[in-house]
């Protein structure tokens, strides 16, 4: 008897979910067509990111960043005279949330998209744009697995192959150290890429690494063992490619140690000092291989970072610098074509393959980027030192 | 030296992991519920201290800034405390009579409401926590051997809240209470004990312990987000279980072994794998010492 | 009709169980030629099935062995790992049809294979602290994926537990398990004809080995041990017998889960123990002991999330209390009560009643 009432509950609860389903459904086709009405035919991109979950401060900047770049645009005009409505989905990292993102915003009738922000997901995603021929740019995922094979995704952010070799030409090439020391996060795409691609590139040029250490991201909160090994090692300079969360730790228990190596990070190093309550003292003399610098003196770059202070809170970091870049790649790859919105993906994402290798686009994380049929940008990753609680650029 | 660095590292990660699984074995000894949400409560007080510290007046020294901890962390507790109080008569209570699968998957849920409601509240970026404890630590040996003035407050807070428990448990009225609750509910009942104030009352003692357990993790371990709860909880979980979940000198050895082990692991076997090596130790203790180390062998009646 | 009423009572309800499932993949796959069925549900028919064959492997362990286990994530992962990699090495070299089939029954077999090496120690346990060992398990299984390296060049297989580049592969080497960057490409497999294929087939083999002389004995274990030991049951055998069932049939899901994504990855979210604690909130919610009870759970529980991506940034607040409220409803005793009192059964019981009174 129960059993049964049970039963007969959940299948109400399920009918009832179903309904609250539909009536978010329905609501958001009201959303879509009202905006249709409005402006007749609109440019739909889509966007995908952690926007819950542990990876969410990434998410959460890039979706910002797109909103703040597609206001922007519309206000100017939109694209080829359409204006833009744009939709962003949550996927929390995860590879199976994001092609069902994916889906929801396939459904919405997506043309474009913009995403995803982490590596994993892009991969998965990338597929499934691959089979739909939808065109794919993603601001973050700088894994080689995102863009090989897949000739619809193009990167915003450098390639790893491109940031590990990079930064250990730079530190072989500016003596910047004889001994190094590598902190790395073994359960992530991102990290584990750079470390193998930065090794390699070391073993060519001479560096020596005396000393490997991993952490997970299970086991992310004691980094004092990886230093005390380092510094046992003697490593005088410590190569850390992964997050400036982390990084705010390790500085600070560095500190805690006493051991004060020069530390060289990569791009997901910048946003540290936009850490909430850090001590950027800290940081000094941290270097930092970054596309972007939320304190540059530039025009661009400053309008940005008022517009998006002041709209969203916070000190926007590289993701959403690439983010922002992102729409207006789009816009620019768009407007070498004569297309409108009422051509189909398989047209769109045809035409803005063959654009998008024509377009040099100046923008927050680069000037002239220019990109190849296998999908990577090429723009100069530019070393960047902390002094005074600022970036400074260092040729 | 190294290897004391490194044990003088575990004993301070270990420190912390023993005030959480403080949480999780008190409330399982008197509810018999594994409260997955403590992991949760010890964020939310690790932000109600960060709140604290970076609003209330400037730059304190000595005995002012003494006096500013004091207070962050009183109101900080006395807020947890009715945190865990509330949960425990909104989410826990109605089940108290269900199966204890249903109360472990309601707590699952108050899980990541909590972590939710930061995410909306605190946002998704981490602010690094300012450690409540100013004081740089001592340097022995000539500076080869540098204990962190964290380190060195964990441990002794960790070791007075353990010893002020016991005395509680043993020689209080409701810690009496406590013990009998745990020991057989329905003779506690008939006994005349008040069943549902002594579980209000662990959860809140808990809780409260949850906000002190938040500020000396995030005192070491800096980055706060809404999920930095939920790793550490895990970890202190195990650490009750190697213990003997329900004991409370249990939690405290769970959790200075399950610290130096992960410590040791890192230190000499393989960073990678520290968290397989840590789970394995605690495979084979619990082979060995199927209750944990110090806990209850408890007779099955026929 | 004669035929079905003569069958026993949980016979007739695997029968209906399978002929509601094969109505629904009916009815979705009219609809999905049709042109009806949304790219979002589309995308979700195989993982849905994956998590409810996990889920149904999971609740005989809970339900009928009467273990918690709190690392079955941990067998769809060694499932999904091993049948993944098998299919990526052999791509070129094995035909799709057997190379899918054979990798089905490897991903099965190693899941089964696990599942009975940790039940050995694990099942000596009892209770909390069996969970704590199956969860520490799952985790060391989900640690040593993450670190794992196996690459094939014209030499063969090469593998290392560090990095990629102490393979020392030749040039024409290509990773399978890249570490932390887990496998990419594997062949797109699963089919959502497949998975209710496979998920009937699961259904029918608890269903017998729950009645079975086996199953029996496992109940009879499950509630009290001591008296079962009296009679003479061999009861490490028949535990051990339950567990690697749940654990293989957790594989089955990992296969499924595998050959329909193109990146896999071992993180909590999927293979850690968030995932095997999702998957607990299937069985206790769906009913502990109900097979189809834990598939309804697995399919509101997958939909809910993206039926409520229109809330957005409350999005996965709501989805929180929606399960702490479901929680309460289905369980708390208070509410249980008031439901027979006031529940639409009672109404309709009362209603005949009156009936039968005029």
């Amino acid at each position: 008897m129960k059993k049964k009432v049970l039963s007969l509950m959940l299948v109400s609860a399920m009918a009832a979910s179903l309904f609250a389903g539909c009536g978010s459904d329905s609501s958001s086709q009201t959303e879509g067509e009202s905006v249709d009405t409005s402006s007749e035919l609109t440019w739909k991109i889509g966007g995908i990111g952690p926007t819950t979950g542990s990876a969410a401060q990434y998410g959460q900047g890039v979706m910002n960043a797109i909103q703040l770049a597609v206001d922007e645009v519309n206000e100017a005009g939109g694209i080829n005279g359409y204006q833009i409505s744009f939709n962003f989905q949550d996927d929390e990292a995860d590879q199976q949330k994001s092609v069902n993102a994916y889906n929801t915003l396939k459904d919405w009738g997506m043309q474009i998209l913009e995403g995803t922000v982490t590596s994993g997901a892009c991969t998965a995603v990338a597929a499934e744009t691959y089979n739909d021929r939808i065109f794919q740019l993603t601001p973050s995922a700088s894994s080689t697995d995102v863009t090989s094979g897949h000739d619809n995704t193009f990167q915003v952010c450098f390639s790893d192959p491109n940031q590990g070799t990079v930064s250990a030409d730079y530190i072989s090439e500016n003596n910047l150290a004889t001994k190094i020391g590598v902190i790395y996060d073994s359960s992530d795409p991102y990290s584990t890429g750079v470390y193998q691609n930065f090794a390699t590139e070391a073993a060519n040029v001479g560096l020596e690494i005396v000393a490997t250490e991993a952490f997970t991201s299970d086991n992310k909160t004691d980094f004092s063992t990886q230093l005390q090994k380092c510094k046992d090692a003697g490593a005088d300079l410590l190569f850390l490619p992964f997050y400036y969360q982390e990084g705010s730790v390790v500085l600070t228990q560095a500190n805690q140690m006493g051991y004060e190596p020069t530390m060289f990070g990569v791009d997901g190093f910048d946003g540290l000092l936009g850490v909430e309550n850090f001590d950027v003292k800290l940081a000094e003399g941290v270097y930092l291989l970054t596309p972007f610098a939320a304190d540059a003196e530039d025009e661009a770059t400053q309008s940005f970072v008022s517009k998006y202070e002041e709209q969203f809170g916070g000190t926007p970091n590289q993701f959403a610098a690439d983010a922002y870049d992102g729409i207006y790649i789009l816009k620019a790859a768009l407007e070498s074509t004569d297309l409108t919105p009422e051509a189909s993906n398989e047209e769109i994402c045809d035409a803005l393959i063959a654009a998008i290798q024509e377009v040099s686009y100046d923008g927050l994380t680069g000037n002239s980027m220019t990109w190849s049929d296998a999908g990577e940008v090429s723009k100069d990753p530019k070393a960047v030192i902390i002094q005074d609680g600022g970036y400074v650029s260092v040729e | 030296m190294g290897f004391l660095t490194y044990l003088i590292n575990g004993l301070s990660l270990g420190s912390v992991y023993a005030i959480i699984a403080l949480g999780y074995t008190m409330v399982y000894g008197i509810a018999k519920m594994l409260n997955f949400a403590h992991g949760d409560v010890i964020m939310i007080g690790s932000y109600l201290v960060f709140i604290g510290m970076s609003n209330i007046g400037g730059e304190q020294t000595g005995v002012m800034q003494v006096v500013k901890v004091v207070v962050c962390l009183a109101v900080s507790m006395i807020i947890c405390a009715i945190l865990g109080m509330v949960i425990e008569k909104v989410a826990y209570k109605p089940l108290r009579k269900a199966t204890n699968l249903a109360v472990l998957i309601t707590a699952i849920g108050v899980s990541y409401f909590l972590q939710n409601i930061a995410l909306l509240i605190f946002g998704s970026n981490a602010v690094s926590f300012t450690s409540i404890i100013s004081w740089q630590g001592i340097s022995l040996a000539g500076g080869a051997l540098k204990i962190t003035g964290n380190a060195i407050v964990t441990i002794i807070v960790c070791i007075i809240i353990m010893v002020a428990l016991m005395l509680f448990v043993q020689h209080t009225k409701p810690g009496q209470a406590m013990r009998a609750v745990s020991e057989d509910r329905d003779a506690a009942v008939l006994m005349g004990i008040n069943v549902n104030a002594t579980i209000s009352l662990t959860f809140i003692i808990g809780s409260g312990l949850a906000a002190i357990a938040g500020a000396l993790l995030c005192s070491s371990y800096p980055a706060l987000t809404p999920y930095t709860g939920s790793m550490p909880g895990i970890k202190a979980f195990t650490a009750a279980v190697f213990g003997g979940i329900g004991s409370i000198p249990g939690a405290l050895i769970g959790g200075l072994l399950l610290g130096i082990i992960e410590i040791l692991a890192k230190a000499y076997i393989s960073s990678q794998l520290a968290d397989a090596i840590v789970f394995a130790v605690l495979i084979i203790v619990l082979l060995v010492k199927p209750t944990g180390i110090l806990g209850k062998q408890i007779k099955e009646k026929v | 009709m004669n035929a079905y009423k003569k069958l026993n009572k949980s016979t007739q309800k695997l029968l209906i169980n399978i002929v509601v499932i094969f109505a629904v993949y009916i009815v979705v796959t009219i609809m999905d030629a049709s042109g009806n069925l949304s790219s979002l549900m589309r995308g979700l028919l195989v993982p849905v099935c994956a998590y409810s064959l996990v889920a149904v492997g999971l609740n005989l362990c809970v339900g009928y062995l009467g273990e918690l286990s709190l690392g079955h994530a941990g067998f769809m992962c060694i499932g999904a790992f091993t049948s993944a990699f098998f299919s990526k090495a052999f791509q070129d070299t094995i035909p799709d049809v057997p190379r899918f089939i054979l990798a089905l029954i490897i991903g099965t077999a190693m899941a089964a294979i696990f599942g009975f090496l940790i039940a050995i120690p694990v099942l000596r346990l009892k209770g909390d602290y069996l969970a704590i060992v199956t969860l520490a398990f799952g985790e060391i299984i989900k640690n040593v994926i993450t670190v794992m390296y196996v690459g094939k060049d014209s030499n063969g297989f090469h593998f290392s537990l560090k990095d990629q580049m102490s393979l020392g592969m030749e040039l024409d080497g290509k990773m399978i398990i890249n570490g932390a960057q887990g496998i990419s490409g594997t062949p797109r497999q699963s089919t959502f004809g497949l998975a209710v294929l496979l998920l009937i087939v699961a259904l029918i083999i608890t269903h017998n080995f729950v009645n079975s002389r086996t199953g029996r004995a496992v109940k009879a274990i499950r509630d009290n041990q001591i008296a079962a030991e009296t009679v003479g049951l061999p009861i490490t055998k028949y535990k051990l017998t339950a567990f690697t069932l749940s654990a293989a049939i957790a594989g089955v899901g990992g296969v499924l889960y595998a050959h329909n994504i193109n990146s896999l990855t071992a993180t909590t979210n999927n293979f850690g123990y968030n995932m095997s604690i999702m998957i607990l909130v299937y069985v206790v919610l769906g009913g502990i002991g109900s097979f189809s009870g834990s598939i309804i759970a697995a399919v509101v529980l997958t939909l809910l999330p993206e039926m409520l991506r229109g809330l957005s940034n409350y999005r996965m607040l709501i989805y929180s209390i929606v399960l702490i409220g479901l929680m309460l409803f289905n369980w708390a005793p208070s509410i249980l009560k008031w439901r027979q009192q006031h529940g639409l059964k009672a109404i309709l019981s009362k209603f005949n009643k009156n009936k039968e009174v005029q």
